[in-house]
């Protein structure tokens, strides 16, 4: 047994059980800290030993045989997601306790956050589909009571939404594993490739469309991604940070495993089509609007439609570049959501009726916004532009040529939209006027500066090690189009 | 497989989905019970013929015990999910007197908006927005 692979779900259930008995804020923290920490460096290990022994770990817990032990898996793709989520955790939890927003005080606001923690690393270690389930509820549960912790009009309306739809999206969800295991007889993702193979090709195609509903309502494809930009504005900032780097993106990776892993085989034409409409729908309703944190959220839409595109696409050059765009795409979304809870924090607002002329009270604030949101839009040198570049060379080597042209027009509509925040919070009057003696807008946030610092510095990391990293993306995508890996790694385990 | 079984799943499906589409969140609650239990007596449905025992010692075959752990551990999550869902109407109730599901604000005026163009572009004149 792999204590390793077990310690950055347990790390975090542990603190969660512990904080919510000890009350006080500062213990808390520490609590906090102390156990993503450990996770943090569970996931460094992981990782480690991926890259240097490469090979696949295995884990059952309690040391049960295979069909009944609740079975933890690491390939190269889950320890990259599980070492870049639990760092993101890290610096928005340090991000949050600079805020000092209301939700932070509250006794529940810790615990939770560390169940929040423990679901999403349990859900990229994952090694059957009953226990993804449960990984699912695990963070969703903790989602809920995130975005509604301040009990306020707005967030218990906005929240309704989110958990109606999601609750829905759960229930379809374990259909589908009820399903897959009265055709298959398991739901370990090592034993069903063999099974499901050996079903009708109806079957076949009823649980896979079960599935892609269930996983694509999580990471927000086009037609079912209405409950996001919703509810996503009237959580905290630091919240939503958390929520638009991880959350989707844990729905992004089931889709990974369930296309290249369950239905290796299938025809991908449905993907395609929904990657190119999420990608503009989602653009255009980023255009529509006037507020920071609502264009952000579209925002998070347009860009799952990119690697929906990269799984459409399939092989091994696409499936590099959709690794590369995650690895990307979680801490440059999760700076800009940093970025606005700072402008929010000192103005009290994003809306762009209400603020403005941010950059000549503070350049650096400005430059922290531009790099991510760059980036975003994918100019080069920043991150965004490798990842789309690997994208777009993958499509074209793939004939793929329509959905090319649809993801370089969402781009540029992405830039357009950039453009329009940039104008509406950074340039013009300077709105609303400071108070006297606080131009400059950092000094006063230095924790939440950091936080964001680090972040920011992050994404320059990815650009500036873009090399190491995408040979490591091509070989976490040599792992993922041959099955056989996998299944052979955990089976004889 | 039991055909009554079946046919519970398919009845407790229905009325769920029924009892989803309204606005009330107390109603939804209940479809999402509904449904819940659905999914469960599915798994247990999947799992095993009925009648036979899910324990190993007694008289007959004993069933897979999977499918036992797993639908013990969904009734689990659906009573939290439905509990939260409870506890979330009650504070819409307590905050403006029902438990309707609202639409969202800023939609509601990217959507008037458009409309406004939509009819300055075609000459027809503005009419009172009456839910406002």
């Amino acid at each position: 047994m792999n204590v390793v692979l077990a310690l950055p779900l347990v790390a975090p259930l542990m603190g969660a059980a512990l904080s919510i008995i000890v009350r006080r804020r500062a213990v808390q923290r520490w609590v906090s800290f102390t156990a993503l920490t450990a996770s943090l460096g569970a996931a460094i290990v992981v990782v480690v030993r991926v890259v240097v022994d490469d090979e696949i770990l295995v884990s059952r817990l309690g040391g049960w045989p295979s069909a009944v032990a609740i079975t933890l898996v690491a390939d190269r793709l889950a320890a990259l997601m599980l070492g870049v989520a639990v760092l993101v955790l890290c610096i928005v939890l340090a991000f949050a306790i600079g805020q000092r927003a209301s939700d932070e005080r509250s006794a529940f606001y810790h615990p939770t956050y560390l169940v929040l923690a423990a679901g999403i690393a349990q859900a990229f270690l994952a090694g059957d589909l009953f226990n993804l389930f449960v990984a699912f509820e695990l963070l969703l549960m903790a989602s809920y009571v995130l975005l509604t912790l301040e009990g306020t009009e707005a967030q218990i309306r906005a929240g309704t939404t989110y958990v109606v739809l999601n609750v829905l999206e759960s229930m379809v969800l374990l259909t589908a594993v009820g399903l897959v295991f009265a055709a298959a007889g398991t739901v370990s993702m090592a034993e069903l490739p063999a099974r499901l193979a050996e079903l009708p090709d109806s079957v076949r195609m009823g649980l896979h469309l079960l599935l892609l509903v269930a996983f694509g309502m999580k990471a927000a494809v086009f037609p079912l991604f209405f409950w996001l930009p919703d509810a996503y504005p009237t959580a905290p900032s630091s919240v939503t940070a958390v929520f638009a780097g991880l959350l989707t993106k844990v729905g992004v990776y089931a889709l990974l495993r369930t296309e290249t892993l369950l239905f290796p085989d299938s025809s991908s034409t449905l993907l395609l089509v929904v990657a190119g409409t999420t990608m503009v729908i989602g653009v255009l309703g980023a255009i529509s609007h006037v507020e920071m944190k609502r264009i952000l959220s579209f925002h998070i839409v347009s860009q799952i439609g990119y690697m929906v595109m990269g799984i459409a696409i399939g092989g091994e050059a696409a499936l590099a570049a959709t690794v590369f765009y995650l690895l990307h795409h979680i801490p440059v979304k999760s700076s800009l959501f940093l970025v606005q809870g700072i402008v929010e924090r000192e103005t009290g607002t994003s809306a762009f009726d209400r603020v403005g002329g941010l950059a000549r009270r503070s350049g650096i604030l400005a430059a922290m916004f531009l790099v991510p949101a760059l980036s975003l839009a994918g100019l080069p040198p920043f991150s965004g532009f490798l990842a789309k570049f690997a994208l777009v060379r993958a499509g074209l080597d793939a004939g793929a040529y329509v959905i090319v042209a649809v993801a370089l027009l969402a781009s540029l509509l992405t830039l357009v939209s950039m453009t329009k925040i940039w104008t509406g919070v950074f340039w013009g009057e300077v709105m609303p006027s400071p108070a006297p003696g606080r131009i400059g807008v950092l000094r006063h946030h230095r924790l939440m500066t950091t936080a964001a610092l680090v972040m920011i510095g992050a994404t320059a990391v990815i650009a500036a090690l873009a090399g190491p990293l995408y040979a490591y993306a091509t070989d976490a995508a040599a792992q993922l189009v041959d099955p056989a890996l996998y299944v052979k790694a955990v089976l004889e385990s | 497989m039991s055909a009554a079984l079946v046919v519970l799943v398919a009845v407790l499906f229905s009325t769920g989905t029924y009892l989803v589409m309204h606005r009330s969140l107390t109603r939804i609650a209940l479809g999402v019970g509904l449904l819940g239990n659905g999914v469960n007596v599915l798994i247990v449905t999947a799992g095993s013929r009925p009648g036979e025992p899910p324990i190993v010692g007694r008289d007959g075959t004993p069933t897979d015990s999977v499918p036992q752990a797993l639908v013990l551990t969904a009734i689990v999550i659906g009573f939290a999910l439905v509990a939260f869902l409870l506890a979330l109407a009650w504070r819409n109730w307590t905050l403006d007197g029902n438990d309707m599901v609202e639409d969202d604000v800023e939609d509601r005026r990217v959507a008037r908006s458009s409309d406004d163009s939509t009819r300055s572009a075609l000459g027809i004149p503005h009419h009172e927005d009456v839910e406002t």
